[in-house]
């Protein structure tokens, strides 16, 4: 789950990194309200789950409240990548000597989490790690013993050369570490991480990402979702605990298990589709799980064929073929559908399917092909 | 011959009076696997199906009936510890099958298993199973037959579909080992290539990866090294967009890290047999020379 940069901000701050006042706003006239509290010049964030905010007009800098009021006019309710802007970060435009990057990522190779900082701040840290790659200083942290000082101040040399900004800095990573223990965090990041001309250390941006299955034990991060911010048929599939990405293909593709969802999208590529969406209905022989798959792939106007394919282990496949009877049952298909079914009670779920009118297939790379055709066939 | 697991395999089940872990405690039974103990706090003294005993610790469990490998079904909150359990009672393998655990509680069990040199597969996984010989998870038996093919993967479902695809042309496998979804695993594929390898019984190797990290990639350069027997591999997610999580939580392209194009790549120049999608499986192993 991704923090919005206010969120981010607010659990930086009371790990006790510096960063500057701020607030934010849904309404322009907030937004002024917050620019005339701040004084001086401010800078108004679009906070939406998307990066290339800047690039996409989405971050704006104004010289008083009035203007203040007249960027977030345009920038709340603007697209960016798909996700309208809701909310508005409103903070004061800060004065800048120097720009860093400073980061934990939890990595896969090493199995621990990884402090990175490097002096080049303030772009993307993939394009630094993949055109001077000298730039980015990387240290494993072992989990036990959490980031030891003397590991700090050594990430902190990279960054200056001015002692009291090392120690500063120190004490920042040390507090960014904290903060992505406490979030149940896969990364965090500060970028940029600034020095003012008075020489103070600070956090400018502040990015968050949990780990979702730290979610559970920790009510008050699973609180900071903000699910108007997502797809709705995101958030209703989440609800219903099926694990859903809408796509932009006309083929709607309904599957058991992660892994064979995607080979299951690829095979559709494969034979000249494109899917409509990675959808899998999990482990268990729920039939209403099949029945919210079905009234999230159909409320797609673009999909122009359902494709069933489900692998019967522990998921049994005449409790699947209960639940698309049921669905269609309730609601009339507007579109063809191809279903896919072997393993654990097949034959039993073809009987259920034959008798309310369906046909199945046990051969996968033969329901996909139809599957595309049919999609074909309606475009 | 097969690996991890075999007929010498004394396993303890974790969970075993719960809903998960009852259904797979019974299913493993029936296949004969040698279940010797199960674990529940609190419901020592009973017996499972009339015959397992069972206990409210590991420790107890493993003093009393020898069990070598643990299998764990409880929920998610429960698993780290469950694991670390497992360790202390000196299991050497342990198969975690539950799914959500935190990543950050995985970065802790490793180094504590390192220290007791106990193997873990998964978690998030469906386990493995040496067909005739052994099951110690969720992979249906019924699919399954033994031969000569070992299977190493990071799914599930996409696991059985191509086991199912060598068992109907008549392509036996020594083991089938699910490594698990997760981006902090246990088993990886380094560690199963090697275990194949060195396996007599195993005559060729079947690698099923998926988007998200460099687990593949490694694997490749290690297998161009190391491995002798032929391999052929398949990435799942080619058609997955960047930047989301595709239901298992390591499935992430992450920038331009993690993607089937250069896991792909990194097969072709290890001298890995790409399989375009499930179906190539059975021809790319005769094109290889490997008979059922």
């Amino acid at each position: 789950m991704n923090l919005h940069e206010y969120q981010a901000r607010a659990l930086l701050k009371a790990a006790g990194v510096p960063v500057p006042d701020g607030d934010v706003a849904a309404t322009p006239a907030e937004v002024e309200a917050i620019a005339r509290r701040l004084g001086g010049r401010v800078v108004v964030k679009a906070q939406v789950h998307a990066g290339g905010r800047g690039k996409a007009g989405g971050v704006k800098l104004a010289a008083d409240p009035a203007e203040a009021r007249k960027h977030a006019e345009k920038i709340l309710g603007m697209t960016i990548k798909g996700l309208t802007v809701q909310k508005v970060l409103v903070a004061p435009a800060a004065d800048i000597a120097s720009e860093s990057y400073a980061g934990v990522i939890l990595d896969r190779a090493s199995q621990r989490p990884v402090m990175m900082v490097s002096p080049a701040g303030g772009v993307d840290i993939e394009d630094v790690a993949a055109k001077t790659p000298d730039k980015i200083m990387k240290l494993p942290v072992d989990p036990r013993y959490g980031l030891l000082p003397h590991q700090a101040m050594r990430l902190g040399f990279f960054l200056y050369r001015d002692l009291a900004q090392v120690r500063a800095a120190a004490g920042v990573l040390q507090q960014l570490y904290a903060a992505f223990v406490t979030a149940g965090a896969s990364l965090v990041e500060i970028n940029p991480l600034i020095t003012t001309p008075a020489g103070q250390v600070v956090a400018l941006d502040a990015k968050i990402s949990v780990d979702d299955n730290e979610l559970e034990r920790r009510p008050e991060i699973a609180a900071l979702r903000d699910a108007a911010a997502e797809n709705p048929a995101e958030v209703k599939a989440r609800d219903a605990g099926l694990s859903f990405i809408k796509l932009e293909g006309s083929v709607g593709c309904c599957v058991n298990g992660a892994g064979l969802a995607m080979a299951t999208m690829d095979l559709v590529k494969y034979y000249g589709g494109e899917p409509a969406n990675f959808l899998d209905i999990g482990g268990s022989s729920n039939p209403d799980k099949v029945v919210t798959a079905l009234e999230i792939i159909t409320s797609d106007q673009h999909v122009k064929a359902i494709l069933f394919n489900i692998f019967g282990g522990i998921t049994r496949c005449d409790d699947v073929a209960n639940g698309i009877v049921t669905a269609t049952g309730r609601t009339r298909l507007k579109v063809p559908i191809v279903i896919r079914l072997t393993g654990t009670n097949e034959q039993v779920a073809v009987e259920i399917l034959k008798k309310a009118g369906f046909s199945a297939l046990t051969d996968m790379d033969e329901a996909v092909k139809r599957a595309v055709e049919l999609a074909g066939r309606a475009a | 011959m097969s690996v991890f697991i075999d007929r010498a395999t004394r396993l303890v089940v974790q969970g075993i009076t719960g809903r998960d872990g009852s259904f797979h405690a019974r299913q493993m039974l029936e296949y004969r696997t040698n279940v010797v103990a199960g674990v529940t706090p609190g419901k020592g003294g009973q017996k499972f199906e009339g015959k397992v005993p069972v206990f409210d610790t590991v420790a107890e469990a493993a003093a009393e009936t020898g069990a070598n490998a643990s299998v764990i079904y409880v929920p998610a909150r429960f698993a780290a510890d469950a694991v670390y359990e497992a360790a202390d009672a000196g299991i050497k393998l342990v198969v975690c099958i539950s799914e959500g655990v935190p990543v950050l509680d995985m970065t802790r069990v490793m180094p504590y298993l390192r220290e007791r040199d106990a193997r873990l597969i998964g978690p998030n996984c469906p386990g493995a199973i040496s067909p005739g010989r052994c099951k110690v998870g969720i992979i249906p038996g019924s699919i399954c037959r033994e031969g000569k093919v070992g299977v190493v993967s990071r799914s599930g479902t996409l696991t059985y579909e191509i086991i199912h695809q060598l068992t109907r042309a008549g392509m036996g496998q020594s083991t089938c080992i699910g490594i698990g979804g997760d981006p902090i695993i246990g088993t990886n594929f380094i560690d199963c290539l090697a275990a194949f390898e060195a396996d007599p019984d195993t005559e060729a190797i079947v690698l099923i990866g998926e988007i998200g990290g460099t687990d593949e990639q490694q694997a490749a350069e290690y297998a161009a090294a190391h491995v002798g027997k032929p391999i052929v591999g398949f990435i799942a997610g080619q058609t997955a967009p960047p930047g989301r999580r595709m239901g298992h939580a390591g499935a992430i392209i992450s920038g331009a890290s993690g993607t089937a194009a250069e896991k792909i790549a990194a097969f072709g120049r290890a001298g890995i047999g790409v399989m375009k999608r499930p179906a190539d499986v059975v021809p790319l192993l005769k094109e290889r020379r490997v008979t059922a």
